[in-house]
């Protein structure tokens, strides 16, 4: 009989409180390598430091994050940094560096840890815009003067210019119009299938979540509440998720 | 009928808040530390030196309208109060002399730190700040880069290293503006103005100034860039940041200001 293939990232009886509020309480979850999880939860609930805890953003209070196999809880920024290659992360609002151009903010990471020539950044640099659909044109331009949908994209590709092995998504159709929105899901899908990623992705928004999700994580008062398909959610006897769903679908 | 009881002669309500506020300092101090040894292992690593010269730039050689302005304003008020106040006594022919030691030793220091404090310390915690609230300082960390040594290292070192600079010009400034008093408004002529100046300055004198501005400068971007890192809450968040930054700043200046002139007066070599 065949063993499924260790995770690629999991959460082991993670633990996190700020101020005295529990806002991780024992949770488990495991990551499958090459599937798209979606965690699914309200505002507040959490679902960004979990995400956060899995390239080391955050540490636990308790308990422990294995990525790949390296138990990352306690490491170092600096014993960080081989986790952070593998594990790439969008941020909500893109988090550009606003004082670099596009074509510096995608080649951050390439100058920062390969050595790789100038013309090889940047071909690197366009290869990777063109996954996000922008052209060289986008280049020159600083982030203040790019739409929202234009710079999660750039943010993409600087994510994916190192080729990381894991995607985090962090709120990534927030604040978009239902177009841009599509495209970003459809990017989220592509860039899973077309780089041979894995990616987790954190949202409330449940038509992104029906459209990239090959499993859904509901996160409710610190803990998960349901792990499945899409199809197992709608026949989930959870309360919280099922009002999650159909106010959604009614949305 | 309706206002809340005068609190402050209240010893029930004072305590707790200076609790919290002992408490805030304590964590502040804790966290600062910190930083200081997340900086002192970058700095064994490459510098970054474009981005040091670029921080020099910006930090320094731009505040120097501002230093200057500051030292030739006291300058010409030194001297001009020096000649009135003490003109019983001699006080036009010393004013070379009073107006040089002063700066040399305390004033051009001080002021220069405090003008960095303000303009400086308050660009940084705005910048780093900024960056903080918008998660441009997590995405650098989970792009595998370190926030210290990409941004607080150039920032310490840019500073502790233009705050001498700034402030050997600054003194030369107000002795500037000694020299107009002295020879507009005085009318002592400005041969003697400046012989009775050099003759007065000893190279200790200078060197009694100068040697506490790298400390002045660590202070204030090590103060600032703590305070930026540690932003949270949006704007308003940064401006709160930014205030604290430059109060906490400008009081470090002005205490460290009498222990470092303590010390360089007692040290075997003595700058005194």
């Amino acid at each position: 009989m065949a063993t499924a293939p260790p995770p690629v990232i999991e959460l082991r009886g993670v633990s996190k409180s700020y101020g005295g509020t529990v806002v991780l309480d024992a949770v488990d979850l495991a990551v499958r390598r090459g599937e798209v999880l979606v965690i699914l939860g309200g505002s507040g609930t959490g679902k960004s430091v979990s995400l956060r805890h899995m390239n080391g953003l955050e540490h636990p209070d308790s308990g422990e994050v294995v990525v790949d196999g390296t138990a990352i809880s306690h490491l170092s920024e600096d014993e960080l940094v081989p986790v952070r290659r593998k594990v790439g992360m969008l941020f909500q609002m893109g988090a550009l560096f606003d004082s670099m151009t596009v074509f510096e903010n995608v080649a951050f990471a390439l100058w920062e840890h390969t050595r790789m020539t100038e013309d090889e950044v940047a071909a690197r640099v366009r290869e990777v815009l063109g996954y996000v659909d922008l052209g060289p044109e986008v280049l020159p331009l600083l982030p203040s003067s790019l739409s929202g949908g234009m710079k999660k994209r750039v943010s993409l590709a600087r994510t994916v210019a190192l080729k990381p092995d894991v995607l985090l998504y962090d709120e990534p159709t927030t604040g978009l119009d239902p177009v841009t929105a599509m495209t970003i899901n459809r990017l989220i899908v592509d860039l899973n299938t077309r780089l041979a990623t894995t990616s987790v992705v954190v949202t409330h928004d449940i038509a992104s979540t029906l459209f990239v999700a090959d499993r859904i994580a509901f996160l409710e008062r610190g803990r998960f509440a349901f792990v499945g398909t899409a199809a197992e959610a709608r026949r989930s006897d959870v309360p919280g998720l099922r009002a999650f769903l159909s106010a959604g679908e009614v949305a | 009928m309706g206002l809340a009881p005068p609190a402050a002669a209240d010893p029930f309500w004072t305590l707790p808040r200076l609790r919290r506020w002992f408490r805030r300092a304590l964590l502040h101090m804790g966290g600062l530390g910190l930083m200081v040894k997340d900086l002192v292992r970058e700095a064994r690593k490459p510098w970054d030196v474009g981005e040091i010269l670029r921080q020099m730039d910006t930090l320094g050689v731009q505040s120097i309208t501002i230093t200057n302005l500051t030292a030739l304003s006291t300058g010409l008020v030194f001297a001009l109060q020096t000649a009135y106040s003490l003109s019983e006594f001699g006080g036009k022919l010393v004013i070379g002399r009073a107006v040089v030691l002063a700066l040399a030793r305390e004033l051009g220091p001080t002021l220069t730190a405090l003008m960095v404090a303000a303009r400086c310390g308050a660009g940084m915690t705005a910048e780093i700040g900024s960056m903080a609230v918008t998660e441009q300082v997590d995405a650098l960390r989970a792009l595998g880069a370190s926030p210290i040594r990409k941004l607080v290292l150039p920032r310490v070192v840019a500073v502790t290293a233009m705050m001498p600079i700034l402030t050997l010009i600054a003194v030369f400034h107000g002795v500037l503006g000694g020299l107009i008093v002295a020879v507009f408004d005085i009318k002592i002529g400005a041969t003697f103005y400046l012989s009775t100046t050099l003759q007065a300055l000893k190279f200790n004198d200078l060197m009694h100034g100068l040697c506490k501005t790298p400390f002045f400068g660590l202070e204030i971007a090590l103060i600032g860039c703590y305070n930026g890192l540690t932003a949270h809450g949006g704007a308003d968040g940064v401006g709160r940041a930014t205030t604290t930054a430059v109060v906490v700043a400008s009081i470090t200046v002005l205490i460290t200001d009498y222990f470092l002139s303590k010390l360089f007066l007692v040290l075997p070599f003595g700058l005194h």
